[in-house]
């Protein structure tokens, strides 16, 4: 399927190297490119095992839900998308995760210039405690835009679906927004930033149903320009946003890291998963 | 059953079992009263404290500014404070004070500030806990010794520096300094708590930008933490102003109004401390011109409280 990247990037050290953009993105059957993939991924908390040889191919432009109970390493899986996890003193990544084949977990590679890449909306809305402008112009500026930035808020705005809300109070500070459209803020900034990747840590659950609807409604936008990994607690979410879903669960030898079971098209496992765990934990037998 | 309920509680009365009543009734607990008038009398005594010396320096200056020989106006507009040749104009001492913590506070709060950035965002947990504690107890060290560290070591450097003709022996300059790395844990310690406080979600909306360490840090996380910034900043400036055994020993007994950090000059800490010191009769008018001081003193303070104040409320970023 996706084995095109694999095949070029044999040993960490090659997958540093910069390579063409082609060659990760002419892939051979019919399924689109793929926008960063993981490769026997483990993740050690110190002594403890988080995740458990993980890997799975992300496809461009398209929105991927990861699921599962708590504690199954969802959250954990995610960042290390945008190596967040550095930010854990114990935290130690073995595999790799490639991003046009490039290694993110590579020497070489500053963690950095991967989050100016692979933005992330978290759980809670975190706006700045700035103005509404200033949120997306700090963002901006932090990497470099030196363009119209009147012109880039509004446009981020607009992709938010935030602007006709805010347009006549971009002075206020970004706290005085409802938690929904804290949130809708937060994404406007992630992606004044132009990432190819946005990463979204259960990016409804702080928010009641109407505020949700738009969120989703937003993703399903946004998967026209960018790829989206969202990890949700809320079955039926994965299965109305997502176009593919990843199945994770802890494993079954008493270490509870978490690893992932099943990994295919969103109707697929929701309509006849071949592992009988997703099979349970989508009809609500479980988790 | 809902008939027998009541007859039932009626024979609990009558054979003089413990009715609800009884049970619920209000009982003395004379452990808690006691308890309760001690802390409210601890609170208390600080604040009867504060209210009295208010009330004595009030009282002494008021006394000290109706003397014939003094006139209001020349103690706010006074040049000279010589009380031997009856010159009370406070600006030298005024002067003095508001220079040394001026150059403490240049010295303390961007070391102060930056050891708390360091502490904050980047120091392990090991490092931290190391770190901080050591931190503390160096503001434990006695001013005194503060003192004989500018006077020994600190002037000696300024004066091979700039010269010995440049520098003068006793100078609000190495007093200024060595306050500044006193209050330098203070700020620190405060600052650090502020920065810690911020919420960790706000540095990974940072993080999850492309913000550097550093970008997050002085970008986010200060402005949100301004508040305590200026907390911290409120009572490192207090801690300078009311210093008086680091500016008594190196500062100088010379009351002089001048602008040269390199020169001797006296605060107003030092003078009152110098002046008490001796043979000063009771109710004089020397003795009472240290309250009329003392009472500036406060006001100085009190008005960067109110300054600092008005600055947080109108600048503060608000995160919660």
């Amino acid at each position: 399927m996706s084995n095109s990247t694999l095949s070029t990037t044999s040993t960490m050290t090659d997958s540093t190297r910069l390579k063409p953009l082609s060659a990760t993105t002419a892939v051979d059957t019919e399924r689109t490119e793929t926008a960063i993939e993981a490769r026997h991924l483990n993740i050690f908390y110190g002594a403890f095992k988080a995740i458990h040889d993980v890997s799975m191919a992300v496809e461009a432009r398209k929105i991927t839900a990861i699921i599962g109970p708590s504690g199954c390493g969802k959250s954990t899986l995610l960042r290390a998308f945008n190596r967040m996890n550095d930010f854990v003193p114990t935290a130690r990544v073995e595999g790799e995760i490639s991003l046009h084949g490039h290694n993110l977990y590579a020497a070489s590679v500053d963690p950095v210039e991967v989050r100016r890449r692979v933005g992330m909306v978290f759980q809670k809305p975190n706006p700045f405690p700035k103005s509404i402008y200033e949120n997306i112009a700090w963002a901006a500026r932090l990497n470099g835009y030196r363009g119209d930035m009147d012109r880039l808020v509004e446009d981020s705005l607009r992709s938010a679906a935030l602007w006709d809300e805010v347009k006549d109070k971009l002075k206020q500070s970004g706290l005085s927004l409802s938690g929904g459209q804290q949130q809708r803020l937060c994404i406007a900034r992630t992606i004044a930033i132009r990432p190819e990747i946005i990463l979204m840590d259960e990016p409804c659950s702080a928010l009641d149903p109407i505020a949700t609807i738009k969120i989703e409604e937003l993703m399903q936008e946004l998967k026209k320009q960018y790829t989206i990994i969202i990890v949700t607690h809320n079955m039926q979410q994965a299965a109305r946003v997502s176009d593919r879903t990843a199945m994770m669960m802890l494993t079954e030898d008493g270490k509870r890291s978490g690893t992932l079971i099943e990994f295919d098209d969103t109707n697929v496992i929701f309509t006849r998963p071949k592992d009988k765990r997703t099979e349970d934990y989508v009809s609500g037998r479980f988790g | 059953m809902t008939q027998t309920e009541p007859s039932r509680v009626a024979q609990q009365a009558q054979t003089g079992r413990p009715e609800w009543a009884t049970l619920l009734r209000r009982k003395p607990r004379p452990a808690e009263t006691v308890i309760q008038g001690l802390l409210f009398a601890s609170g208390a005594i600080s604040i009867l404290t504060t209210i009295g010396i208010v009330l004595v320096l009030g009282n002494e200056s008021l006394s000290f500014f109706t003397d014939s020989e003094v006139s209001l106006v020349e103690f706010f507009t006074g040049t000279r404070w010589q009380p031997q040749t009856g010159d009370f104009g406070v600006w030298p001492l005024v002067n003095a004070t508001l220079m040394t913590s001026l150059i403490a506070m240049l010295v303390a709060m961007p070391l102060g500030i930056f050891a708390a950035i360091y502490l904050s965002e980047y120091a392990s947990p090991r490092t931290k806990a190391l770190l901080k504690p050591t931190l503390e107890i160096l503001a434990g060290i006695p001013t005194v010794v503060f003192g004989f560290f500018a006077l020994t070591f600190i002037t000696p450097i300024l004066r091979s520096l700039f010269g010995v003709d440049t520098v003068q022996i006793y100078n609000d300059a190495s007093a200024g300094l060595v306050m500044g790395l006193m209050i330098v844990p203070l700020i620190a310690s405060m600052s650090e708590d502020a920065l810690s406080a911020v919420p960790r979600a706000l540095r990974e909306g940072a993080y999850g930008l492309g913000a550097t360490k550093f970008e997050a840090a002085v970008q986010v996380v200060l402005p949100a933490a301004l508040s305590g910034l200026v907390a911290a900043f409120i009572i490192g400036v207090s801690r300078a102003v009311g210093e008086t055994m680091i500016v008594a020993i190196a500062a100088g007994a010379t009351s002089q109004l001048t602008f040269n950090p390199f020169q001797a000059a006296e605060t107003i800490t030092g003078h009152i401390a110098r002046i008490s010191g001796g043979d000063l009769s009771y109710g004089s008018l020397d003795y009472r011109s240290l309250f009329a001081l003392a009472l500036t003193l406060f006001v100085i303070t009190l008005g960067l409280n109110l300054i600092s104040r008005w600055l947080v409320s109108r600048f503060r970023e608000q995160y919660d």
